[in-house]
């Protein structure tokens, strides 16, 4: 499997150069990163060309890394990270693209080249807010109708903001601010490399 | 000349075929389905915004509720994933049971898929034959974890304990007189591999009823053949894996082709359909559960002859036994940890996709090094599945509708997530 993934991780090289922000092949799967510009050439050729053909997006998503490593983040917050898969080759490819603006993060849509990244963009529009720019029909699907904000942002908290009940005065269903007191019971730790190594002391 | 006019029905959420809480939004030229808009998302939970607040261990019974027809298949991707960043080895016997139990999930996706199916399409009696085997599995699962359909078995590393020895006995009461009971018990005396293997042996005659019921029924083919047919060029196009790929001719099965688990050491075979219709994809999902039978045979046989470890012994990521811990202050440290702080996983990414009955289910896990997954996303088949809906349904009749839901085999655990 690996040296499959050096063949293409040598191929992707030799074809795009420069374009390609990074490559990085770690755990058995190869991941390269390119530029919002060049993001939509850069996958219509993985689809096309016979040496890649990358048939199958396989999945796509938001990624948020705004409160990554508790503040060692210090690039771009929003991502959308692609998974291609080709069928005639058995392989896989991860594609990550950062958004350039964190204000309002865009990015290419893909699903002129993909029918299934048509839900998989809707998705990530509705958890994080990125817009698809040439998506035809960038609705909300998750969440429900009429929701405000983009709930799997790292800002918006895990309880959410509003609640719905039944009120019997006014015989129908209202929204309310939420009355859940946010809990955590095992707080999250990033520890340093060596903790629990013998050797560390 | 009469007056035509178009109609927009709302198909659900609370339709009996619409397996769950499916809105279609169905723009009708008479009977003709114009367009189809789903409405997802009614049964969102956040699944993955829950696990980035939870510990890696504590978000496995979480996957359990994604597609809860096949729990225990979504706890293996999730757990491969997990073992994937921590670069960890399951001892062999726990890939066997791994797989065992994957393939008896399996077996249990696809009866309940053919009970509903056929009973939208109005072969009522399908459902009451494939719950009494359902039954059995079910009864597998309760003695291996205790829980019939929740089961939070797998963990990173391994499975949570070995197969027990003896399956649990009916008793007798006033619904269970001492012959019934006695009828009942006697394929339960001896430990969980004999009754499943049991099991094994009589469900190639129970598969046959299926088959006489509706291979060739006139009416089930009236209403799945031609209905629904997807090319293998579009399949790729939306996504397709699983049945739904095989089933417009493209072997493709992640058991053979990227093997996980114990999957390279069994012997299958994986059928593919011709047509890409709704009838094709019914004969593939019905040659893998005798496929499955066959799997968990070879599978029985090898854990009969095999005893091991079914955990890894790595304390950082495995609890040690209770035994250790009271009396060795290493151990006692390690379960104070796991248990208080839970299992750190190096900083990373991976992504672990298995052969799920309904597809490819993926897990995608950015770990940032902490206690907890910084993101996680569940690649669930089912989405885009339901995602081709409009171009499936799109000039076919009202009540084809209801088969291509049923063909999709859809459940909304995971699409909404």
């Amino acid at each position: 499997m690996s040296a499959k993934l050096e063949t293409l991780s040598q191929k992707l090289q030799d074809r795009f150069g420069d374009k390609l922000l990074s490559t990085k092949l770690a755990l058995g799967e190869l991941t390269v990163e390119v530029a919002a510009n060049d993001y939509f050439a850069f996958m219509q050729t993985l689809r096309d060309d016979a040496d890649l053909s990358f048939e199958e997006l396989i999945d796509l998503c938001g990624v948020d890394y705004s409160t990554w490593g508790d503040g060692a983040w210090t690039g771009k917050r929003f991502a959308t990270t692609v998974h291609l898969l080709s069928i005639a080759h058995n392989v896989r490819l991860r594609v990550r693209v950062f958004a350039d603006n964190d204000d309002f993060p865009a990015v290419d849509s893909v699903t002129s080249l993909w029918t299934s990244a048509n839900w998989f963009e809707r998705e990530s529009f509705d958890l994080y807010g990125i817009a698809y720019v040439g998506h035809e029909d960038l609705r909300r699907i998750l969440t429900d109708y009429g929701f405000i904000g983009h709930p799997f942002r790292k800002d918006f908290p895990i309880s959410g903001h509003v609640e719905m009940r039944y009120d019997p005065d006014q015989g129908r269903v209202i929204y309310q601010p939420v009355t859940i007191e946010p809990r955590e019971n095992t707080p999250r730790i990033v520890r340093e490399d060596t903790y629990g190594d013998p050797a560390h002391g | 000349m009469a007056d035509i006019r178009n109609y927009t029905l709302n198909f659900g959420p609370q339709h009996p075929a619409a397996h769950g809480v499916l809105r279609l939004v169905l723009e009708m030229d008479g009977e003709v389905v114009q367009r189809a808009d789903p409405h997802i998302g009614l049964l969102h939970r956040a699944t993955e915004k829950l696990a980035e607040t939870r510990t890696w261990v504590q978000s496995v019974p979480y996957m359990d509720r994604l597609d809860y027809v096949s729990t225990m298949c979504n706890e293996h991707a999730y757990c491969l994933g997990v073992e994937k960043l921590l670069q960890l080895e399951v001892p062999e016997r726990g890939k066997y049971i791994r797989t065992m139990f994957d393939e008896v999930t399996r077996i249990l996706n696809h009866l309940l898929w053919i009970g509903c199916h056929a009973l939208d399409v109005g072969a009522m009696t399908m459902a009451l034959y494939t719950f009494r085997e359902r039954e059995d599995l079910m009864d597998a699962y309760e003695a291996v974890c205790g829980a019939r359909l929740h089961a939070a078995y797998y963990r990173p590393g391994g499975v949570y304990r070995d197969l027990p020895d003896r399956m649990p006995q009916y008793r007798e009461s006033t619904w269970t007189s001492a012959k019934k009971a006695k009828e009942l018990n006697d394929n339960r005396s001896g430990s969980l591999l004999d009754f499943l293997e049991d099991f094994t042996d009589r469900f190639p005659k129970y598969h046959a009823e299926y088959h006489t019921l509706l291979t060739d029924n006139r009416i089930w083919k009236q209403r799945l053949v031609h209905v629904g047919i997807v090319s293998p060029e579009r399949a790729m196009q939306l996504g397709f894996t699983g049945a739904m790929l095989r089933g417009s001719g493209i072997a493709w099965d992640l058991r053979k082709k990227q093997p996980y688990a114990a999957y390279d050491k069994v012997d299958f075979d994986v059928p593919v359909g011709v047509n890409g219709d709704s009838y094709d994809r019914y004969l593939v999902r019905m040659e893998e559960m005798l496929q499955s039978n066959r799997i968990i045979k070879q599978c029985i046989a090898w854990l009969r002859a095999n005893p091991g470890p079914v955990i890894t012994d790595n304390h950082k990521v495995a609890p040690p036994n209770r035994e250790a811990m009271k009396s060795n202050m290493e151990e006692l440290i390690h379960h104070f940890k796991l248990f208080t702080e839970g299992i750190h996983v190096p900083p990373g990414e991976a992504y672990a996709a298995i052969e799920h009955p309904k597809g490819e289910f993926g897990i995608y896990f950015v770990s940032d090094g902490a206690n907890k997954p910084y993101r996680m996303k569940i690649r669930a088949p089912g989405f885009a599945h339901l995602a081709a809906m409009d171009e499936m349904a799109k000039g076919h009749m009202l009540a084809d509708v209801v088969t291509i839901i049923g063909s999709q085999d859809v459940v909304f655990g995971e699409i909404d997530r």
